[in-house]
């Protein structure tokens, strides 16, 4: 990058969010990410933690406040940025790499780009030999995976997942945030991630923040020193375990400040 | 066979035999009724043989007359997929569009299509015309309600992931909402093709003209009954089913084709 990049690539700076007339879903939330930061909202359930994910891509307008995206506002910043949804949703009717592909064939990159990128991703996924499988015939995993493809196929910069592996088994789960954090290591992103796992998030992210509901605001942030890279043997590790407890004690107070 | 046998799966080739035996034992009842008949009643069942003949001798008048209904079948089939597609298309727009248009369609759908046809044959002449127009009304409402209902339908997530990818709103349709309206499509598709031929042969009933060889199924049955031709509409009925299941398999070929690869419906194929 020739220019001088702004400090940070993604900025909330007292934002408010409700919809219509409806109840304060977010009341005066600020932070700010620096590059390649992982960050992690997590909190109870309606503590409009995935509204922020709306937010920062724009797929929802703020009623208050101001968030910058890699210097300009969320709707311009449309291009740098990918979202992973709590659910795969694939088209079905497409196949595996044609699903992949859509994000660039939506913007009207052509044929031969788009079928290399939808190679390079599956790749990167693990999914090279499932390019020409229909969503249907793969399991829950594959799935998520073949929708993290999608994501990276447009080299987003910042990448928002919304509670991506909460349907899938432990097992299924532990691997697949093994991967993420392997691909994140080619790939530099900035990653904002939802869970209600505080295990999930102590692995995944160097920045936890714990959020309270109604309305919900940022209470406190966890930073996790963990080194990266992370693999099994960071879930083994002393440093680890603390911190997913103190995380657990953490979010049981902001549960307790429920009305 | 001794008891628990029967209730464990039967094998193919019985599962395959069964409606064999089934249509033999009809057969055979038929022809016990057609022997208990007296001589008089005789006329208003013929045997199977008889129908068999009918159906050789008028061989060539029927076979016309199932090409010129499967003609109107066919052209107002089409017309009605075609139409009721963009109309969909329209009433899918908005709830506004639906609720002004939606009532004229009900009043359209519910009214009788016997009543309909003397008005239709009137303005456009008894035929081919007539009776493609009587196909195409009775196909076009079940369409229309199907397909529309498909495209409103959509999940909620991948509209949302269209727009988070910038997608105009043609893209959304054609490459969304249309795809994923196929499973409901279909579903129209299948009631309108069961409807396509007996609404081509009402049509040919009342609308149904024989100058000039343009006479269908349905024309064949008045002249036929008119003349108390018993085994000759027996042999009628039989066409007219043939060209019943001829449209069904049509669709059921086209809906396997486009959904079979995705579709759920269709998983089983895979096993």
């Amino acid at each position: 990058m020739t220019q001088a990049d702004p400090p940070h690539i993604v900025e909330l700076k007292d934002v408010d969010k409700r919809y219509g007339d409806g109840p304060l879903i977010l009341d005066r939330v600020g932070f700010s990410a620096e590059r390649g930061d992982f960050i992690t909202l997590i909190g109870p359930s309606g503590c409009g933690k995935s509204t922020i994910l709306k937010l920062i891509s724009g797929l929802s307008p703020i009623s208050a406040g101001r968030i910058v995206v890699d210097g300009v506002g969320p709707s311009g910043a449309l291009e740098k940025l990918a979202f992973v949804f709590q659910e795969p949703t694939l088209l079905p009717w497409l196949t595996v790499s044609r699903n992949v592909e859509l994000p660039l064939r939506l913007h009207g990159t052509g044929g031969a780009e788009r079928s290399e990128v939808a190679r390079k991703s599956l790749a990167l996924v693990g999914l090279a030999d499932r390019a020409d499988y229909y969503p249907r015939q793969l399991s829950g995993g594959q799935k998520m995976r073949v929708s993290i493809a999608r994501a990276l196929s447009v080299s987003p910069r910042i990448l928002l997942l919304d509670e991506p592996f909460g349907a899938l088994d432990e097992m299924t789960r532990d691997h697949l945030n093994e991967e993420l954090l392997g691909i994140r290591q080619q790939l530099a992103w900035t990653a904002f991630f939802v869970t209600h796992s505080v295990a999930e998030a102590v692995f995944l992210s160097n920045r936890i923040l714990v959020m309270s509901a109604n309305p919900g605001r940022v209470h406190t942030e966890l930073r996790v020193d963990l080194p990266y890279p992370r693999t099994e043997d960071t879930r083994q590790s002393p440093a680890y375990q603390r911190l997913v407890a103190e995380g657990s004690k953490l979010l049981r107070s902001v549960e307790r400040l429920k009305p | 066979m001794s008891a628990p046998a029967t209730r464990a799966r039967l094998p193919r080739i019985v599962r395959r035999l069964l409606p064999l035996a089934t249509g033999v034992a009809v057969i055979l009842v038929w022809y016990a009724v057609c022997l208990g008949m007296s001589s008089e009643q005789r006329f208003l069942l013929p045997a199977p043989h008889e129908v068999a003949r009918a159906l050789v001798d008028k061989g060539p008048a029927l076979w016309g007359a199932a090409l010129n209904t499967g003609e109107g079948a066919l052209l107002g089939f089409a017309a009605a997929v075609a139409l009721s597609f963009v109309m969909a298309l329209l009433l899918s727009l908005s709830p506004l569009v639906r609720a002004s248009l939606y009532p004229y369609l009900m009043i359209l759908q519910m009214t009788p299509i016997i009543v309909m046809a003397p008005i239709l044959i009137l303005w456009v002449g008894p035929g081919l015309k007539s009776v493609t127009i009587i196909t195409f009304l009775i196909c076009f409402f079940p369409m229309v309600v199907n397909t529309t209902q498909g495209l409103i339908s959509t999940d909620r997530n991948l509209v949302d992931f269209f727009r988070m990818c910038r997608a105009s709103k043609r893209q959304e349709i054609f490459l969304l909402r249309v795809p994923a309206a196929l499973p409901y499509f279909f579903t129209g598709l299948r009631i309108a093709g069961t409807l396509a031929p007996i609404g081509a042969i009402v049509g040919d009933f009342y609308a149904g003209n024989s100058a000039g060889g343009q006479g269908g199924l349905g024309f064949l049955t008045i002249i036929y009954s008119s003349q108390f031709q018993m085994a000759a509409l027996f042999a009628t009925a039989a066409v007219s089913c043939l060209l019943g299941f001829v449209f069904v398999a049509g669709v059921i070929a086209l809906s396997w084709l486009s959904l079979h690869k995705w579709h759920d419906s269709f998983s089983q194929a895979d096993l």
